[in-house]
């Protein structure tokens, strides 16, 4: 991956084209449509005229948003819009693909992401990120959330049973696994197995949780549970997450984004961009008309 | 191809303008028969007012089946509930219809005491603004739908001045104060036309813009 590089001037902005899919799709920079609202909220991440090149290929065009903290905001768009690219971009997983080429910033809790002497594992630590397919590490359900500790050479038990205990609860699998700590994970249903990974990622204390389509893989019952959890987490925990499923956005998240090939279209309180955006646009899409 | 909850929208809108055009023509049938102190036609209003409960039983059912089927957000959200709010009103004026009906029924015995002018010019602003937010609803239009909120005023003073006119009438003429008591009652039936004609151009404005304008003045 290429350094990043300072973000230039910003473009002179134009008029909103009538239709601003197109004028996108014709390579013509729009002006995003971000809410009075998120600009009242604290950042936990603020995403800062960033551009991201795989290859030739631009995937993500000069994307600027705060991220609130302590809320959960949902990404979506169609496939190939750049949300887990963006996703993956806040704890640089995109590092480890060769031709990929950035230039902006991200900002952490006010900390430069792409800060050349910024060290990629302390900032990972700093995250915590759930994939779409459950990764529970071959251990026991008690290993698997005491992790993160763990390589921090924790050793006082106290404070280890303390944390698995506060995380397996926090991610609701408490109930469920507390006569069977000592059991293997792999031995967990996938619902179970994505809220051990949740337990797992909140008993590092992220300041931030990425969470890339948590209930892709997912059958409805656990995928119901995973939803709850999202929002219980609200207001405790600062979480970006992706999702093809729209009503999952529409009942987990505090603010959405609307992504289009690979540009933030409008991004504002979830309840206004599911009963009223403010773009034609973006009322085309939720409603499932295109995409 | 166009997506299965487009063409339920599409129907529902079909359904909803099918009931509006019972009504607008129910509340015309009952206006004319007050007029005309026809009976006949009166009779006619009321056993069609049947029809419209039917219809609108179906209408609300057809919004229940998207809500829980299609699970409509955005747009398509606000036009169920719209849909939802404007049917029930649709169906009070059909009530409403008929009750004027009733009341020519009652009036045709004492055709000595005469309509107040007014009334004929309050029935015709009612009518208008019911014409004109149904156009609203099929057009979407929130000029036509703030236009409609502006008109209710005029019946409402139409209405007071009948009133005046009535308790008047009763203190000239107490013997006909029954009959005069029933065409106060007719205009009151009139002014609430008027203002369900004003809630469904409310909801036209929440259909297309998102905001709910309900207890609000006419000033945007």
């Amino acid at each position: 991956m290429q350094a990043a590089t300072t973000p230039g001037p910003e473009p002179v902005s134009e008029p909103a084209p009538a239709d601003r899919l197109a004028a996108v799709a014709r390579g013509v920079e729009v002006a995003p449509e971000i809410h009075d609202s998120l600009l009242a909220e604290r950042p936990v991440l603020e995403v800062d005229r960033f551009n991201l090149w795989y290859g030739t290929k631009q995937a993500l065009h000069r994307i600027s948003m705060p991220i609130p903290h302590a809320k959960v905001t949902a990404l979506v768009g169609p496939s190939g819009c750049g949300k887990s690219t963006l996703l993956r971009s806040v704890n640089r997983l995109n590092d480890l693909v060769q031709s990929v080429r950035i230039t902006g910033d991200m900002r952490l809790n006010g900390d430069s992401i792409y800060d050349p002497r910024m060290d990629v594992i302390d900032l990972r630590k700093r995250m915590g990120m759930v994939f779409q397919k459950p990764n529970p590490f071959p251990m026991s359900i008690y290993e698997n959330v005491i992790y993160s500790l763990r390589i921090d050479g924790e050793r006082n038990r106290g404070m280890l049973d303390e944390v698995c205990e506060i995380s397996l609860r926090a991610a609701a699998l408490w109930d469920e696994v507390k006569d069977r700590l000592h059991d293997s994970a792999l031995g967990l249903s996938g619902g179970q197995q994505q809220r051990l990974c949740i337990a797992r990622a909140i008993a590092a204390e992220p300041e931030v949780l990425l969470l890339d389509e948590p209930c892709s893989a997912l059958d409805p019952i656990a995928t119901g549970k995973i939803e709850d959890l999202i929002r219980e987490l609200r207001g405790r925990y600062s979480v970006l997450m992706v999702t093809h499923n729209m009503q999952q956005a529409s009942r987990t998240s505090d603010y959405t984004a609307f992504m289009y090939l690979g540009r933030l279209i409008e991004y504002g309180p979830t309840t206004d961009i599911f009963t009223k955006p403010v773009l034609r646009e973006t009322e085309a899409y939720v409603t499932g008309r295109f995409g | 191809m166009t997506r299965h909850i487009e063409r339920q929208i599409e129907s529902l809108k079909e359904r909803i303008l099918r009931v509006g055009t019972l009504v607008e023509e129910a509340i015309s049938k009952a206006i004319t028969a007050l007029i005309n102190r026809d009976v006949t036609l009166a009779q006619r209003v009321m056993a069609n007012d049947e029809e419209i409960d039917r219809m609108e039983v179906e209408v609300e059912e057809e919004c229940l089946k998207i809500f829980a089927l299609y699970q409509p957000v955005a747009a398509d959200l606000r036009f169920v509930v719209a849909v939802l709010k404007i049917n029930n009103d649709l169906e009070r004026m059909g009530d409403l219809a008929k009750n004027i009906a009733k009341r020519v029924a009652q009036l045709a015995d004492h055709q000595q005491v005469e309509l107040p002018p007014e009334i004929r010019l309050m029935a015709m602003q009612a009518q208008e603004m019911v014409k004109q937010c149904l156009d609203a609803v099929v057009h979407g239009d929130p000029l036509l739908a703030r236009q409609v909120r502006e008109e209710d005023d005029a019946v409402d003073e139409g209405r007071q001045r009948i009133h005046k006119r009535v308790m008047q009438g009763i203190r000239q003429d107490p013997e006909n104060a029954e009959t005069l008591l029933r065409i106060n009652s007719v205009s009151k039936h009139i002014e609430r036309i008027a203002d369900m004609a004003t809630n469904i151009a409310e909801d036209v404005l929440y259909m297309v813009e998102g905001e709910i304008v309900r207890h609000r003045a006419e000033t945007t």
